[in-house]
């Protein structure tokens, strides 16, 4: 194994060693400090946090390719919510009423739909402007929050369908049916980013725009598409989500994207695009949930949880930076 | 020659944009298997009739043929695909990638589901390296490699199509002459086997010793075509500019001061060591040496920006610790980059507000900047540096090397240093700037500045210096007077071979 490898590797099992770090402190300052009996790493605790972590995680794994290609998304956050409403309220739709419980793919189709359309519009608006995505999907982060209060105003949406339910509750070979749904995400996007044409090109336009133009990759239809993919991605994340809870609110989804930014940005995905992997971003998301689990099995309340993991986002960076840095031959700033 | 059909014809090219016609009925050929240079000064047109062969640009007037052929093209890719091939100046790979990717970057082979077939491209890129002989292999990352290893994966590029013809844009801006002498050599191979070359390159020697035609452009029109073997640099240089270049040899004698810089021991890890020399009020100190050997690292640590292991640095006879470039700043050290766009200008500024970057805090009336103190110091140093610039507004981004060079001379000078360093003065500056900045440099010697001339241009060094410093792997090889330096010793000592170091 040449060095380059083994730097790589390191780089990449950073994160991993980070929750490991956690689960230890956590476990022994859980003895001291915790009001309940259990201990912090017991299984069911463990699968739960899974299972939790499975919202932000899937938009977070949607970002990584969006990040890679050097674009960002502020708007997962309006489209995880626009997404839910479209996907409760329209199994009370009358045209529907036949269907028994078929409703249910109808509802996920539609919601699925919704994300990629919304997706669609962010994609084709930063190919054919060239607008920075940032600004573009700052645009459309208020825009289909807007929508999202269009809809119902202030008033919260809500269906129960416990066909639904059962199945969003339902636990296979132990593991929650949220869980299920972000593991198939992982495994796909992990395809597509490391085996495909697609995935490889992403990182091309990332690293190095200009040469991908000039090496005749067409980039904006590639924009488009990872776009549409996000979008998609966001609208499962409600889906898997509010199947069980059955319930939105017009605020559902806010700071969303913030917090898939964080957990990609942990997870090793530079900003400036070009790299970063799709494993580390799992390893982001689960980091951060076990920080805000672990906080609070200590007895933190949310305030403090947000301010630790602000802390800490900006720690990691840094620590990384130093690591990176060539010492005495890199020159001072 | 004469006989055989042309890779690539360019027939009465005329390019005109508002306001300028940068290309004036150009014509241009480029035989199978002969290196044509294309030479002339910046802004003479090179770049733009290089855009419009690579399809970026679309030509208002004359055709462009392919062996006789009527072509258009309209994008680089196109060009690509019809065997014109272009090696950027400025690398444009993705380092991120393996080298395979890189070379076939928009065009990986493909297997079902739109899955990149590996195997088939690490075998073909394989096979295309073979044909390079280089020592890396088809997974390496490209950013794990040097700059020179870099430009070989742009050459392999061009070799993914049948290539008519490859146009090397300035490619030894950044090599070592080892390697150059490895690029040449890729160079020949790609002759012989008749593809045609056009070279474009600012630097002379190069273009005597590779090229069998060299063709001249000026203000945007064609001033004919040379060969290389009847001709001389002299001739060339006419061609290019209407007059020659005076880079005769240095020798007045300096009117020494007493001594403004002393470095005594100066170390670095591994970018060099023990460096000791002295720099007088009144004379011109050039360091002469490969790329690498440590010459613009000793500059950076003088101006505060990197750390010294070990060493003093001594100003009118005082020690010094320099921590910062504020700091040097103060101790009246002013240090002109190598990279004058990244480092020294910032492009999307005015000339008046680049020129009073430095000192923009104390030029104030009241709580806001006076306008009319920038202007005052902006007219005085351009009267003094002569700068042509239509007004003070201009950006300096439009402008040319030489005066946005002489812009950074002059932010430099407003401060009133004891001490300039001066990086590489005339990279990428036109031959006919080129002596301007020359003679600017011993006058300000002359008004008795102490000031270091890094160069890695050998007549630069030889007609601007009083004394030379060689350098040879991050250490002093030999101290040079300009009475007793000759072109052999000055090469044999940067290349190592002269070990009697004079501390």
């Amino acid at each position: 194994m040449n060095s380059e490898t083994r730097a790589n590797l390191i780089k990449q099992g950073a994160i991993w060693a980070f929750i490991v770090v956690e689960l230890i402190f956590f476990s022994v300052a859980g003895e001291f400090l915790s009001l309940s009996e259990k201990a912090f790493m017991d299984f069911d605790n463990m699968l739960l946090l899974l299972k939790q972590s499975a919202p932000i995680g899937i938009i977070a794994l949607g970002m990584t390719i969006i990040m890679v290609n050097g674009n960002i998304d502020l708007s997962v956050g309006a489209t995880f919510a626009l997404s839910a409403i479209v996907l409760l309220d329209s199994m009370t739709w009358p045209i529907f009423a036949g269907l028994g419980d078929g409703v249910i793919f109808v509802g996920w189709a539609l919601a699925l739909m919704t994300g990629v359309i919304l997706g669609a519009v962010n994609g084709f608006i930063v190919w054919k402007t060239g607008v920075d995505a940032f600004i573009v999907t700052l645009g459309s982060m208020l825009g289909f929050r807007g929508l999202v209060f269009m809809y119902n105003g202030e008033q919260p949406t809500s269906h129960l369908n416990w066909t639904l339910v059962d199945f969003a509750e339902a636990q296979f070979l132990g593991l929650h049916t949220a869980t299920w749904f972000l593991a198939a995400v992982v495994v796909v996007l992990w395809f597509v980013m490391n085996k495909t044409v697609h995935g490889r090109n992403a990182y091309a336009i990332g690293n190095n725009r200009e040469a991908a133009v000039n090496a005749g990759i067409r980039v904006g239809p590639h924009f488009l598409i990872n776009f549409m993919l996000i979008g998609f991605l966001a609208a499962l994340s409600a889906v898997v989500f509010y199947s069980e809870s059955g319930s939105v609110n017009p605020n559902d989804g806010m700071l969303y994207e913030l917090w898939a930014i964080t957990a990609v940005v942990l997870g090793g995905t530079k900003l400036t695009g070009g790299y970063g992997s799709i494993i580390s971003t799992l390893g982001g998301v689960i980091a951060i949930q076990l920080l805000r689990k672990g906080l609070g099995h200590i007895g933190a309340d949310t305030e403090t949880v947000n301010l630790v993991i602000g802390l800490i986002l900006i720690a990691v960076l840094f620590l990384d930076r130093q690591l990176n840095a060539k010492g005495k031959e890199e020159l001072k700033t | 020659m004469s006989d055989t059909k042309p890779a690539l014809r360019l027939e009465n090219i005329v390019k005109a944009f508002p306001g300028v016609r940068a290309l004036d009925g150009v014509s241009f050929e480029v035989i199978p298997g002969e290196v044509h240079a294309l030479m002339g000064e910046n802004g003479a047109g090179k770049s733009t009739l290089m855009k419009v062969l690579g399809g970026i640009y679309q030509p208002n007037e004359g055709t462009i043929y392919i062996e006789e052929q009527e072509t258009v093209m309209h994008s680089p890719l196109q060009a690509k695909g019809k065997g014109v091939v272009f090696i950027h100046q400025e690398l444009s790979l993705a380092d991120e990638l393996s080298v395979a990717e890189n070379i076939f970057l928009g065009e990986l082979p493909r297997k079902s589901f739109g899955r990149v077939d590996w195997d088939a491209l690490y075998k073909e890129t394989d096979a295309i390296l073979g044909k390079l002989n280089v020592g890396f292999n088809a997974k390496t990352r490209v950013g794990d490699l040097s700059i020179a290893n870099q430009q070989m994966v742009e050459i392999a590029r061009a070799l993914t199509v049948d290539a008519k013809a490859v146009i090397f844009d300035e490619p030894t801006a950044s090599l070592t002459d080892a390697e150059k002498v490895v690029l040449f050599d890729v160079i020949e191979d790609l002759q012989k086997q008749g593809v045609g070359i056009i070279y474009i390159s600012h630097r002379m020697e190069e273009i005597f010793k590779i090229s069998d035609r060299i063709s001249v452009l000026r203000d945007g029109q064609y001033r004919g075509t040379l060969l290389t073997k009847d001709t001389n640099e002299d001739e060339v240089t006419k061609l290019m500019i209407g007059r020659s270049l005076d880079l005769t040899r240095n020798v007045e004698a300096p009117e020494l001061g007493e001594v403004a810089l002393e470095v005594r021991g100066l170390t670095c890890g591994n970018l060099y060591k023990d460096v000791s020399f002295k720099v007088h009020r009144g004379e011109v100190v050039g360091f002469y040496g490969l790329v690498g050997a440590g010459r613009t690292e000793i500059a950076e640590t003088i101006f505060g920006l990197r750390d010294a292991d070990a060493g003093s640095i001594f100003l009118e006879g005082q020690e010094v610790k320099i921590n910062s470039p504020v700091e040097a700043i103060r101790h009246g050290i002013s240090l002109v980059p190598e990279d004058r766009k990244g480092q020294g200008l910032v492009l999307g500024m005015n000339c008046r507000d680049n020129m009073t970057l430095l000192q923009v805090d104390d030029l104030t009336a009241g709580p806001f900047v006076s306008d009319g103190a920038e202007i005052a110091i902006y007219d005085q140093y351009r009267d003094r540096l002569d700068i042509r610039s239509p007004s003070w507004r201009q950006t300096v981004g439009n402008l040319s090397g030489g005066n946005q060079q002489k812009i950074v001379i002059g932010k430099w000078l407003s401060m009133k240093p004891n001490v300039l360093i001066v990086d590489e003065p005339t990279r990428g500056i036109d031959v006919g700037s080129k002596s301007e900045i020359h003679n600017l440099i011993r006058e300000l010697a002359k008004q008795g500045y102490a000031v270091i001339v890094i160069s890695s241009e050998m007549p630069e060094v030889l007609h601007v210096s009083d004394r030379i410093v060689a350098m040879y792997h991050g250490q002093v090889m030999r101290e040079f007077t300009a009475e007793e330096v000759t072109e052999d010793s000055l090469v044999q000592a940067i290349s190592g071979i002269v070990s009697d170091k004079v501390a």
